[in-house]
């Protein structure tokens, strides 16, 4: 198959108009040592028809989450997607539509990224947010770049709390330029001890980083960090799941400078984890440091309101050497999706959705830690997901209950590298609860892992 | 139809209206103190829209109606490639079996992602002409840093820390950025007189201090470089490697290959040569192929084939450079891009460079005698004109690209590169037909025309869009970024 | 905008700052040809009170729409003044770049440096030939 509009004849014509014989004196500026004469060693090509049973054949070959009763989480989460957000994506105006450099004919695009912008606001309690980020791990590399800037300093003090894969992506990004990061292990029960981060907080200290729910779920104590950071000169910053700030106060309200975080969960399918959704969002102070693409209002010659991308000399495109970040895109069409599914919920069913979630995940908690052997990894309150640990392997129990149809959360021990050598997280798993999650599931998933404890049991005995 | 003033969602939205329905809960309602302690709980809802579900379809669908897409007209943007994006990958990338997957769910369960995965790795690295693929990158800008923070790596490994980047000035403002977040210093290598690379320029900057050469081939300007063996000799003897940056990889599908001129690593970018769709701003990806010596430090983890034909992530890469993003990369995307490359073969994606260059040659045959041609060669897949012959009637680039707008087309890219002054550059891509070739042709040649007898209206220009020029000095010198509500207006915000 | 005009009783460097000398103070701004280089500005940058300058070094940076732009200090010495009424209304710099435009003063810690700048008629000069 091929889209390429042009009959022989219009081919024929054309080269006749630019003047050369065929084709292939297009090319003649190559040098034959670089010129390809064999054809590519890819697949030839098939008809549509063919094309779509090939793919399907190949969504067939997985099993996905979506389609079993599913506990996975830690950062990617199966929340009900309404069919009004794809009938909104997938209108080519949006889908099909190029950056909105030319405003007069993008007042679409510009409009919704305000609106996007003015959403994630609203929810983090902050000034200013961007048009969107790849994702959590490189909106947190990009808040380290921005405090070291703001701060001119050197490093950068986090909890162990922070997703794992976040923190190495910082690591991994900020190798060659940027505050050194620094991570503080948690204590037992998985919640954050300020006085254990302030002990690690120096003049040198650009910024502290918490995430609410941390990793593990525990809610952090926002407030007392806030003011660890600050009495040390430092930036707050706060990776909050945009979802819990239905029930949770905004991170902007208890003092964060700056907010990032992923939010796939509003209007995007998981995907095997990407395109997703990464948000940032700061105070008035750090406005003109905030990388990305902003959306501002403004008025147009004949004073009628419109919408246009400014304050673009921070960015790559202008600033070239000089620019804070080399982001270019960002996740437009995600940030659409997530309005669409925010605006649906609306102001009161958010927190609606929230409180069913924490509801839901409470229950299943409570449920998981009657079963002999089953202990509490997390200790305190938390939003909608939570570590347990278990006697054996977490990844084993995993593994034991797919054929049941449970997917049963995710073994932390994946990451133990990136957490404190002495902390054993074998038996550590992981679970999430959603709103999609019933009763009866939860019922039979916790009859599930107590059967399969039991016959551990028997099976060591 | 009366104009009335735009209205956001928020200002649309009334008195507890609502879209949303939610399951009932089927568990104990335990009181919320309980489940959150009172000082992290939230004190006041975020003010989200409060509308019905058919409020929220009218205005996103009229906001719609303001844009342009592939699928409005024609959208010659130099270095985008605004080619169609085939509503077959639509189709392809929504399948639950891809969608619906979790990155952190047990890999038996999503064989069949992963082999896409393997072999889009492949395809990407024999249109490459390199050894080694890895998907993961968010963007072609973030395929950059990776490509970059490889080539440290790599240096590292053989003791030497060299500092600086050279970068020819026609590049693309993320090169420049990416270096710097890289830590290196970028340096700046001029163009000739046929546009491309200045070899004496280079020889004299190549010193031991230098990591690299990133070039986009053809480059900004859409030419062809003729001495890049040469160039890719030179940089190799200095001990740098060559980086590709795909942006143009348009003109040389099936004709030439990065690899084979000398690069050692490559971006492509699917949302430009492999028709995935813009979205506005994104997202898009930025899949890199690295020559075989720096596949060590690709970034973790890799997909492989077991011998018994089972796919899997391979986490166990001691020199890897780490992890560049989160999960494994831009899956929705490369389903596409794998979908594309699938339909089209090898003559398919040879035929998409002959004729994006034949397109382009037949736009630039068209409109050659209206603008300063600045270098007579033969273009590739776009070209770059000068509009300083319209600064007589006091008409500028910016007035051109603004007057298509009204004609039905969205304009090219302005002001870049920016060695040539009042630059316009068209790339309109291999789906364009003659007619639409020939309607933008005719278009230029009426504006051209116009700049003579009305330039007054163009510099006004454009005149039916839904807004006019915006003022953005205005939108920059006191940005207004968010909704404002009157409750707000007390703490300067 | 204004007309394109230099003062003679102003010196000049060829980054395109004028300076207006005020006893052991002299006064920075940026020149007709500079702000119109730019377009209209949108923000200014500018360094704090007591802050040190180098001749030849950037104190500070004037973003417009679509630029950035070093300012290169004509002179050396320690910011006493910055130009606060920019903050909110930078474009003041393009209506009235001599007057209401400043940007900085400095106490000069180097007045023989005043010796290679230029006067209005060489900076003219300058300008024609570039």
């Amino acid at each position: 198959m091929d889209y390429v509009p042009h009959s022989p004849a219009d081919v024929a014509e054309m080269l006749a108009a630019v003047g050369v014989g065929g084709v292939e004196d297009l090319f003649s500026e190559i040098p034959e040592q670089v010129r390809r004469r064999e054809p590519l060693a890819v697949p030839a090509a098939v008809s549509e028809a063919e094309l779509l049973g090939e793919l399907r054949r190949l969504a067939a070959a997985d099993t996905p989450a979506t389609s079993l009763v599913s506990f996975l989480g830690a950062g990617v989460y199966d929340h009900y997607v309404p069919a009004v957000v794809d009938a909104i994506v997938s209108r080519s105006e949006f889908a099909t539509a190029y950056t909105p450099y030319q405003p007069e004919r993008s007042q679409g695009v510009l409009q919704t990224i305000f609106e996007y912008q003015t959403a994630i606001c609203e929810l983090t309690g902050m000034d200013v947010s961007n048009a969107s980020m790849y994702d959590a791990g490189t909106a947190l590399a990009e808040a380290s770049l921005l405090a070291g800037g703001q701060t001119r300093r050197g490093s950068i003090v986090l909890s162990a709390g922070v997703h794992p894969e976040y923190r190495q992506v910082l690591a991994t990004e900020t190798a060659g330029y940027g505050p050194r990061p620094q991570v503080v292990d948690l204590p037992e029960g998985a919640a954050t001890d300020p006085q254990a981060l302030a002990a690690a907080v120096d003049a040198d200290t650009a910024a502290v980083v918490l995430q609410q729910p941390n990793f593990f779920g525990a809610l952090e104590d926002l407030a007392a960090v806030a003011e660890v950071a600050h009495a040390a000169g430092a930036l707050f910053v706060v990776v909050a799941d945009p979802l819990s700030l239905g029930l949770l106060e905004a991170p902007g309200a208890l003092g964060a400078d700056i907010v990032v975080g992923e939010a796939q969960a509003f209007g995007n399918a998981m995907a095997f984890g990407g395109p997703g959704l990464g948000y940032m969002a700061v105070t008035r102070k750090l406005m003109r440091r905030i990388p990305g693409r902003l959306v501002g209002e403004t008025v147009d010659a004949g004073g009628k309101r419109g919408f246009v991308l400014t304050l673009q000399t921070r960015e790559q495109h202008i600033r070239r050497q000089k620019a804070t970040s080399n982001i270019c895109s960002n996740h437009a069409l995600n940030a659409l999706a997530a309005l669409v599914h925010l605006s649906w919920l609306g102001k009161q069913g958010l927190p609606e959705l929230a409180e069913l979630c924490a509801r839901k995940a409470a229950y299943l908690r409570a449920r998981l830690l009657e079963v002999p052997g089953v202990d509490a990894f997390t200790a305190g309150p938390v939003f909608r997901e939570f570590a347990v640990r278990l006697p054996g392997s977490a990844a084993e129990l995993v593994e034991a209950l797919v054929p049941q149809g449970f997917l049963a959360g995710v073994p932390a021990g994946r990451f133990a590298a990136e957490f404190d050598a002495g902390a054993d997280l074998d038996g550590v798993l992981l679970i999430a609860a959603t709103e999609k999650r019933t009763r009866a599931e939860m019922d039979a998933f916790v009859a599930a892992v107590a059967h399969h404890m039991a016959g551990a049991e028997v099976g060591r005995g | 139809m009366a104009e009335a003033e735009r209205r956001t969602i928020y200002e649309k939205s009334c008195c507890g209206r609502r879209a949303f329905s939610l399951p009932a809960l089927d568990v104990a309602e335990v009181p919320l103190e309980e489940l959150v302690p009172a000082g992290l709980r939230r004190a006041a809802a975020a003010r989200l829209p409060e509308v019905s579900e058919v409020e929220l379809l009218r205005h996103f669908t009229e906001l719609s109606t303001l844009n342009f897409g592939v699928e409005t007209g024609s959208y010659p943007l130099g270095s985008c490639t605004m080619k169609y994006n085939p509503k077959v990958n639509e189709v392809a990338c929504r399948l639950e079996g891809f969608a619906g997957l979790h990155p952190y769910q047990p890999e038996a369960l999503a064989q069949g992602a992963l082999e896409l995965m393997y072999e889009l790795e492949q395809w990407l690295a024999e249109i490459a002409g390199l050894a080694r693929t890895t998907l993961q990158p968010a963007a072609g800008a973030h395929g950059e840093l990776t490509g970059l923070l490889i080539m440290r790596a790599y240096h590292e490994a053989q003791g030497r820390t060299p500092k600086r980047i050279l970068i020819p000035d026609t590049a693309h403002g993320t090169n420049p950025a990416s270096v710097v977040i890289a830590g290196y210093e970028p340096v700046a290598v001029p163009s000739d007189a046929r546009g491309g690379v200045d070899i004496e320029a280079l020889k004299a900057l190549l010193d031991v201090d230098i990591a690299g050469l990133m070039l986009t081939n053809p480059n900004t300007l859409g030419l062809f470089d003729e001495n890049i063996t040469e160039i890719a000799r030179l940089v190799h003897e200095a001990g740098g490697l060559l980086y590709y940056d795909g942006a143009n990889s348009n003109a040389v599908l099936g004709i030439s290959r990065p690899g084979d001129m000398g690069f050692d690593i490559v971006h492509f970018n699917p949302h430009k040569t492999f028709s995935t769709p813009h979205g506005g701003g994104g997202p898009g990806a930025g899949p890199i192929v690295v020559r075989d010596i720096l596949e060590p430090f690709l970034p973790v983890p890799l997909v492989e084939k077991a011998e018994n034909g089972r796919f899997f992530f391979e986490y166990d890469r001691p020199r890897s450079i780490g992890k560049m993003r989160t999960f494994v990369g831009n899956f929705g995307v490369l389903v596409r891009a794998y979908t594309y490359i699938r339909g089209l073969g090898p003559d398919g994606l040879r035929r998409v460079s002959e004729m994006a260059v034949l397109n382009a040659n037949y736009v630039l045959e068209g409109i050659r005698d209206l603008f300063d041609v600045p270098f007579e060669r033969r273009c590739m897949h776009e070209f770059v004109v000068s509009a300083s012959p319209l600064k007589q009637h006091g008409v500028r680039a910016l007035d051109v690209a603004k007057r298509m707008l009204d004609y039905g087309l969205h304009p090219p890219t302005t002001y870049f590169p920016q060695i040539v002054d009042e630059a316009l550059m068209f790339e309109p891509t291999e789906t364009e037909s003659r007619d639409d070739l020939d309607t933008m042709i005719a278009a230029l040649r009426a504006i051209v025309g116009e700049a003579e007898t009305q330039p007054g209206m163009l510099r006004e220009a454009p005149i039916t869009m839904p807004v006019q020029r915006l003022d953005e000095a205005e939108a920059a010198r006191h940005p207004v970024l968010r909704q404002r509500y009157p409750e707000d207006e007390g703490d300067g915000a | 905008m204004a007309d394109e005009t230099y003062p003679q009783d102003l010196q000049y460097h060829k980054e395109h700052d004028w300076v207006r000398v005020d006893g052991e103070d002299a006064v920075f701004g940026i020149t007709w040809f500079a702000q119109d280089s730019l377009g209209e500005i949108v923000y200014v940058d500018l360094p704090e009170v007591g802050a040190e300058v180098t001749a030849g070094s950037s104190y500070g940076e004037l973003e417009s729409v679509k630029a950035v732009s070093d300012l290169i200090a004509p002179l050396a010495g320690e910011v006493v003044d910055v130009n606060a009424l920019l903050q909110d209304e930078p474009q003041h710099v393009n209506d009235d770049c001599y007057g209401e435009g400043w940007l900085i003063r400095v106490r000069m810690s180097a007045p023989g440096q005043l010796g290679e700048l230029l006067d209005a008629d060489a900076y003219k000069t300058f300008l024609d030939e570039a």
